[in-house]
Order: C-alpha cells, then sequence, then structure tokens
C-alpha cells in the first residue's frame, strides 16, 4: 500500500534533504524547527493489463456511443497525440500513447476505415525529431505510416492549412489544424502527467495557430491563472474551456482518451532520488555519493546525456475515454489522488532544486529562461487554494544557471536573453514592446516550421508562464548559479543555500519560516 | 620452403593412410561376430532401446555444469553466427514488455515460423534474457535425437529436448509440461519442421496443447528471411537478413478448444508475416477484410508457386524499411 504525502516538521536529527541541482544534486540542511518538508505520495499501483484497459474505456466511454460505432469506413479519422513535452523524463517504451493509438487503429482496421492521418499536436513546441516520434508510437506505427506522409507534426504557421472555427463571447478566435477541422471524427491521445493536462486545452492549444494562443498566453491571462494545476481557478484553463465550448458546437466530433501515471520517475540506479532521506540504507547512500560524484566529474555535455538518457518506469493507474469535460473531470481526480498532499498555511521561504528537464527541453538544454519557468511556471505552480509561499515572500531555487542554449532548439530563446531580457524582465513591458517581433520573425519562422526549433514567441510564454510567481514573490534567490545570468533574469544569486537565508532575512526577517517542496517526485499542495 | 613443409606433409599423411589400411583391411574380410549378425528369413528382430529418439534423457543438459557451458556457447558462438549470418532485425519485443516487466517474469511459449536450421540461432539471439536463461528448444526427436552423438550436441549446446514428430505420445508433451512447470520457458515451432519449399507449413497443435494444458501464453513470432539464408536442400549458408517480429501472448479463452486456439495462433503469424514485410497498418487492414496473405503460399503447384516466392522474399528484403524522404514545406 503506497503511502500518502506529507508534510515533515525539520529537527535537529533531521538529516540533509536532496535538492536538485541541474543534472546533479545536492543534501542541503535545512534549519530546524522552522522549516518543514513537502514529501509526495508514493507512487500508487499500475494498471495490469493495461491493453485491457484502454480497450475497455473505448468500448465504454464516457458520455459519447463506444468507438466501434463511430467508425465508418468512407469517413475521415485523424488521431492527435501529445508531443515530446510530455511525459517527462520520457517513459520507456512501449509509450501510452502507442498502445492508445495500436487500440485505436484496430478498431479503425475493423470498422475498414481507409482514411486515417496521425498528427503530433504540437502547438508551438518544437517539431519531434524522427527518433522521437518512433519512441513515442512505437516502430510499427511509424513505419506504417510515416512514409506514406499521413502520419506529421501540426504547423501552427501553415494558413493553407489552418481553419478558423469560430469565435467565443469574449472575442477569442479558435483557429486550428484544417484536416483536424474537417475530420468526420478526431481521437485525441493524451498522457495526463499533471492536472494542467488535457481536456480541451489539449486540442485547442496543440493543433492551434500562433494568433489562436496568443488570446490566452499572455501575462494577464497567466498572471490571473491560480493555479495552472487547479483548472477551476486558471484563467489559462477558462480561455481554453470556452474554446472547447466552440469546437463542441462547430468542430469536429472529438473522442478523448485520457491517461494518467503514477509518479514512479526513476530507474534503478537512480531511485533513491525518490526515497525519503532517513530511508536511504548503505546501498543507496554508496550510490548517491558514486553517482553524485560521478556527475560533478564530467564535463556537463556528458552529464547532460546521462540525464536525458533516463527512460521513466511509469505505470498507467487510469485510462479514460469519450466526451472531453466528462473524461477529464475523472482524469483530474485520478490525477490528484496521486499528486495531492495536504499543507496547512504557507510559508516565508519556499525553497526547491531546479532538474535537468522541464516540459521544454526534452533532449536539449536547460537554459536559463527556463530554469524562471521551471521555478516560478512549473513548481511555484504545484498548488490549489493558495500558492505555498505567503505574497511578498522569498523562492529559493538551487541550480547551475549556465548561459547555454540549444541552438537548434532555442534559437529565438538566444536573442531573448541577449535582447529582451536586459530590457525588461517585467512580462507585460517585454510584451507590448518585444512579442510580435519575435513572433513575426521571418527566421524564427522558418526554423519553427522545417527545423526543429521552437516557435519564435515561445521564450516569451516561457516567460510568462512564470509570471504569476514572478509578481507573487517579492524576491528569487538562485543558489550556485552563474551570477551573471542569474542577474539577468532580475534574480539574486547566491553560493550556498545559507547565503540564500541571509540575503532572504533582507525581506523576511531572520526567523522566517521555511518549506522545501521535494522534487522528484511530483506533488500538488493543497495548501489551507 | 613452403613446398617442402607441403611435400613432407603430404608423405607423412600418406604413411598414417597406408598403416591405418593395414589394420582395417584384414577386419572387413572377418565376418560375425566381428561384424553385425545377419537376420535368418522369418525372423523379426525386436526393436532394440536404444535410449534415443524421443526416450533420449535431457535431465544432464540442464544440470549446473551443462548449463554454465551452454551458457558460453549460446552467448558466444550461436549468438555471433546468427549476427553475422543472417543479422536479425527485432521488431515487436514491446507487446512483451507487461510480462517482461513483472517482478517473476512467467514462462512463455514461443511459437515461430520455421525455414532454416538457423531459426533456432536466430530465436535464440532474439528472445530477450529474461526468457533466454531458462529456455528450452523442442527439437525433432527423428532428426536431432537419433545418434548420440547428435543428440549430446543437440542437448548441450541449444538445451533441446526431443518431441516426437511421428506419434502423439505423452512421453514428449509430459516432458515439456513438466520443464514449463519448472519455470522453463519453450520454443516450439508449430509446423513441425521446416519448410520444404519456402512457404510456410499449417500449423500442428503442440504449442496450442501445452498452452491450454499449462496455462501458459503462447507468444507468435514470424520470422522472415532465414529461407533464403539456409533453407532445406541448400549445401552451405548464404548470409543476409532476417527479421524476427513478436507478436502479443495469447492465452486460450475459456471453454476454447486447442483445434480452435491453434487456428488463432496460425491467424495470428499469418498477420505478423504480413506485417513483417508490409507494415502494421497495411497488415491490420488486411487481417480485418479477411485478405492476410497465408503463410502456405498459394494454392497452385509447381514453378508459379516458386516464383510467387521469389517475389515475396523480394518484398522481404524491400520491405525492411522504407523510409519516406522528409517532406520540406513550400514556403512559398
Amino acid at each position: 500500500m503506497p503511502r500518502p504525502g506529507f508534510v515533515l516538521d525539520v529537527d535537529r536529527s533531521t538529516p540533509p534533504m536532496l535538492f536538485w541541482r541541474g543534472e546533479n544534486f545536492s543534501l542541503e540542511r535545512l534549519p530546524a524547527d522552522r522549516s518543514r518538508v513537502i514529501y509526495p505520495p508514493e507512487p500508487l499501483a499500475g494498471i495490469e493489463d493495461v491493453d485491457g484497459a484502454i480497450r475497455n474505456a473505448l468500448l465504454n466511454p464516457m458520455d459519447a456511443e463506444p468507438l466501434p460505432t463511430l467508425l465508418k469506413p468512407d469517413m475521415k479519422l485523424t488521431i492527435c497525440f501529445d508531443d515530446a513535452s510530455l511525459s517527462l523524463p520520457k517513459m520507456r517504451q512501449p509509450d501510452t500513447r502507442q498502445r492508445i493509438i495500436e487500440a485505436v487503429l484496430e478498431m479503425a482496421a475493423a470498422a475498414g476505415v481507409d482514411d486515417v492521418h496521425l498528427i503530433a499536436a504540437l502547438g508551438l513546441h518544437r517539431r519531434m525529431h524522427d527518433y522521437e516520434l518512433k519512441h513515442v508510437l512505437g516502430d510499427r506505427i511509424f513505419d506504417a505510416f510515416h512514409p506514406r506522409g499521413t502520419l506529421y507534426q501540426h504547423d501552427a504557421e501553415d494558413y493553407d492549412n489552418l481553419a478558423v472555427i469560430g469565435e467565443t463571447e469574449e472575442g477569442e478566435i479558435l483557429e486550428i489544424n484544417k484536416r483536424v477541422a474537417e475530420s468526420d471524427l478526431v481521437v485525441y491521445a493524451n498522457v495526463n502527467q499533471v492536472a494542467m493536462d488535457g481536456g480541451w486545452k489539449s486540442i485547442t492549444t496543440g493543433v492551434a495557430s500562433y494568433r489562436c494562443l496568443s488570446f490566452h498566453h499572455n501575462p494577464k491571462t497567466l498572471q490571473n491563472t491560480r493555479s495552472l494545476m487547479d483548472r477551476h481557478h486558471s484563467d489559462l484553463h477558462k480561455s481554453l474551456w470556452r474554446m472547447g465550448k466552440v469546437l463542441r458546437d462547430s468542430g469536429p466530433q472529438v473522442f478523448t482518451v485520457e491517461t494518467t501515471l503514477n509518479t514512479d520517475t526513476f530507474p534503478k540506479p537512480f531511485d533513491f532520488l525518490a526515497k525519503r532521506e532517513w530511508e536511504w540504507n548503505a546501498k543507496d547512500r554508496a550510490t548517491y555519493l558514486a553517482t553524485q560524484k560521478s556527475l560533478s566529474a564530467m564535463p556537463v555535455k556528458a552529464r547532460r546525456k546521462v540525464m536525458h538518457n533516463i527512460e521513466s518506469p511509469y505505470k498507467m493507474t487510469s485510462v479514460q475515454a469519450g466526451f472531453t469535460p466528462t473524461v477529464h473531470e475523472e482524469t483530474l481526480k485520478n490525477v490528484y489522488a496521486q499528486h495531492l498532499v495536504d499543507v496547512e498555511g504557507q510559508t516565508d521561504i519556499l525553497t526547491m532544486g531546479i532538474p535537468y528537464i522541464c516540459p521544454y527541453n526534452p533532449e536539449g538544454i536547460m537554459n536559463p529562461i527556463l530554469v524562471m519557468c521551471m521555478g516560478l511556471g512549473y513548481l511555484f505552480n504545484m498548488y490549489r487554494g493558495k500558492p505555498l509561499v505567503r505574497e511578498g515572500g522569498v523562492i529559493i531555487m538551487t541550480h547551475p544557471t549556465y548561459p547555454d542554449f540549444n541552438p537548434v532548439h532555442h534559437p529565438s530563446y538566444i536573442d531573448f536573453f541577449e535582447e529582451v531580457l536586459p530590457d525588461s524582465t517585467n512580462p507585460a513591458v517585454m510584451s507590448e514592446k518585444w512579442e510580435k517581433k519575435y513572433a513575426e520573425d521571418e527566421w524564427y519562422r522558418h526554423l519553427y516550421r522545417t527545423g526543429n526549433a521552437y516557435h519564435g514567441v515561445h521564450p516569451f510564454y516561457a516567460w510568462y508562464w512564470g509570471a504569476h510567481g514572478q509578481q507573487h514573490a517579492s524576491k528569487v534567490i538562485i543558489v550556485g548559479g552563474d551570477a551573471a545570468t542569474v542577474r539577468r533574469l532580475g534574480f539574486t544569486p547566491a553560493s550556498t543555500m545559507n547565503d540564500a537565508f541571509e540575503i532572504a532575512s533582507d525581506v523576511v526577517g531572520r526567523s522566517p519560516s521555511i518549506t522545501h517542496l521535494h522534487v522528484p517526485s511530483v506533488l500538488v499542495a493543497d495548501v489551507k | 620452403m613452403a613446398s617442402s613443409h607441403i611435400k613432407r606433409a603430404q608423405r607423412l599423411a600418406g604413411t598414417a593412410e597406408r598403416a591405418v589400411s593395414r589394420v582395417t583391411t584384414p577386419l572387413r574380410n572377418f565376418g560375425f561376430p566381428y561384424r553385425i549378425p545377419t537376420v535368418p528369413r522369418g525372423v523379426e528382430v525386436p526393436p532394440e532401446v536404444t535410449g534415443l529418439g524421443a526416450h533420449y534423457d535431457t535431465e544432464w543438459a540442464r544440470r549446473p555444469l551443462a548449463s554454465g557451458v551452454r551458457g558460453i556457447i549460446t552467448e558466444g558462438p550461436i549468438r555471433l553466427a546468427a549476427r553475422v549470418l543472417a543479422n536479425p532485425e527485432v521488431a515487436g519485443l514491446d507487446r512483451l514488455s507487461d510480462l517482461m516487466r513483472m517482478e517473476d517474469p512467467p514462462p512463455v511459449i514461443f511459437a515461430p515460423t520455421h525455414h532454416s536450421h538457423f531459426d533456432t540461432g536466430v530465436m535464440i539471439r532474439s528472445i530477450p534474457t529474461v526468457w533466454r536463461r531458462q529456455l528450452v528448444i523442442a527439437a525433432a526427436a527423428d532428426y536431432f535425437f537419433d545418434k548420440k552423438w547428435k543428440s549430446a550436441i543437440s542437448a548441450l549446446s541449444l538445451n533441446a529436448v526431443p518431441i516426437d514428430r511421428e506419434s502423439a505420445g505423452r512421453t514428449s508433451s509430459d516432458l515439456l509440461s513438466g520443464l514449463i512447470a519448472d519455470g522453463c520457458s519453450l520454443v516450439i515451432y508449430p509446423e513441425g519442421g521446416r519448410s520444404p519449399d519456402g512457404w510456410g507449413q499449417s500449423f500442428k497443435g503442440g504449442a496450442a496443447f501445452l498452452s491450454s494444458k499449462t496455462l501458459t501464453p503462447v507468444v507468435p513470432v514470424f520470422i522472415e528471411g532465414t529461407g533464403a539464408i539456409f533453407g532445406k536442400g541448400m549445401k552451405r549458408p548464404k548470409p543476409g537478413n532476417t527479421k524476427v517480429v513478436f507478436g502479443s501472448a495469447l492465452s486460450p479463452l475459456e471453454g476454447e478448444s486447442t483445434r480452435r486456439f491453434n487456428a488463432r495462433i496460425e491467424a495470428a503469424v499469418t498477420v505478423l508475416g504480413d506485417e513483417a514485410i508490409t507494415d502494421y497498418w497495411s497488415a491490420r487492414q488486411r487481417a480485418a477484410r479477411g485478405m492476410s496473405p497465408v503463410l502456405t503460399g498459394p494454392e497452385y503447384t509447381s514453378w508459379r508457386r516458386d516464383w510467387d516466392l521469389a517475389d515475396r522474399r523480394k518484398l522481404g528484403a524491400a520491405g525492411k524499411r522504407r523510409r519516406q524522404k522528409r517532406t520540406w514545406p513550400d514556403l512559398g
């Protein structure tokens, strides 16, 4: 029986806590009697017969006809699936999406459907490399559909292949992939790793145009998203749900398949990362020391290679299919069952270790903008109710924050770092002054459409993702980061955790309460 | 210098041959009891119990020492030979991932197609380690266990156990059931022997029967290409490429007869065969329409059958990887 998550009050006998530091980690001692650590729940048991569960979900959907009855021989069937930003780290094969799509294809073959297209729902993310597509879909699907040109990736800049579905009451225009718009049935295969994923968000962002995304990916909406992990209090999700209504009324029929994963994130020998520190046995301690020292001795490139090669042994905990909103409500229950931890009250200082990966650098470099996005965008938003840190509090992150960028994946990030950040770190200002230039830049557009680059506007969106956290905290400190880079981000550098607490005391006094968000694994703090 | 060595070797060989001839020539002139007795007319000689064939006891080959030796043979020369001569490309192992990743993976029965002696080497190379460690090969008793030396080599190097192809005796099935109960996985060729003409043969019910008896899942496997490398009747192997496609594990349904289950296994292998030379989606579509190309080939005989076989083999080699060139969008 997996143990639920809990809040540990730190005392003098509490061992030092594990902090991510990019591609490495460290153990940091937290002040006794005023610190607490939020531990995630242990991984729930996975479904034993995954293929059977998927088939059962397709045959007994929620608020929809069974999939085989929706399939007709002369129909246009489009299967959309999440891109490489999920799961993190990538799950070992076979991926959940492969299993879902194979089950759908079996039924489509039995129904005699010939016109089938598979579309990677990238939104403005980078195109996946072929090996990534093969990892997600498996060799069989890739070899069958890719050579025919019926497996491809969404292009949000291909205006000949985009179609306007309609407009919401708030004037937001829903513009999506033309093939999706003209399909008789769209099946969406989701991986719902966190509560933010899935629902109408998948299709209304994954196969949408830049114009459509700009209605909700902006500083105002994201500052009023409280939080990304709480759909009912998120302006982003409210906008997406309005678009979903337009899609439901005027678009193609959508059959959603959502799956939830447990938090069994790291395989051996990295499994000690998910253990509670006082439960580390001699082997775990030896593995930690060996891994930490070896990673420290390696060049950064080799370190990244080691970490990005990790494939997670995630197990599927639930699968549900049918009408999107109904399915998503059930999915949320299952996601929260894995992630929620009850927490009493807010804190003065929130500490968090920033790992080597976030949704925007699978197989790539975690550049400084993504460090901000991961810390203030994702980890800060891992709450329901109230943020873990009080308004005006301090956030302390640990990460080396090198000024390193992947020029293939993140070309516009480099210019954003050199040109935009020295001018302003205020999301509203940069949105007004710079966003249009980057979004419409022909070179970035070319790299996005033909290479493996994120869209030119993407660094802005990554920055806006942290807008709520940036507005909420009065100071952000990065421990162990490159000082000049950290300052460029508008944050304060510190060499050690004690230095960071000293710096924070200017804002929160000499005896602040401290809360450490223990990652891995993922958790959502239900703050009362 | 080299020629003088050759001449000396020739002289020595000649001397040895003459010495052997001096000893054996008189023996050939001797009759009974130095030679096998002749049998009088009208007398029936009772069959000699030799301990060969289906009765060969392979227990010794599963003891630790023999297992250790076999480990070296299979991981070394057999896997190397399979790599060098057959270069197998393995597909579909992800279909077995749930079984493989269980804490204690259960034994399974692999049911591959059979076109060549190389099939066993290719299977040994392709089967995941969790099952390879305790893998037993069901080998024809009348072919691999008809001589003591052949029996010993088969049992030691492949962990082969004899299976009686000529009569449906209980000896083989009891032995195999016992081994499965002990945790061994099994490779059994449901066609009963190598293909005589390059096309497949109808499946016999051995795998289905054992699965129903022991409640062990059957993994259908299609091996493409070994027939062209060292098919029946070929004198020497001709190196080439092969593809091994694993299917999802099948278990007998409640109340399903062995005959029906066997037909289901054959159908699964047929679809895998189509998948091996075309692609997954085309194979599924044809299977749904009941139009999968049958393993046993066309009904007609003579040269037209061989002609079609050549076509299929071409398709197999060409179908290995057909990548579309990257399509660049027209940016006007």
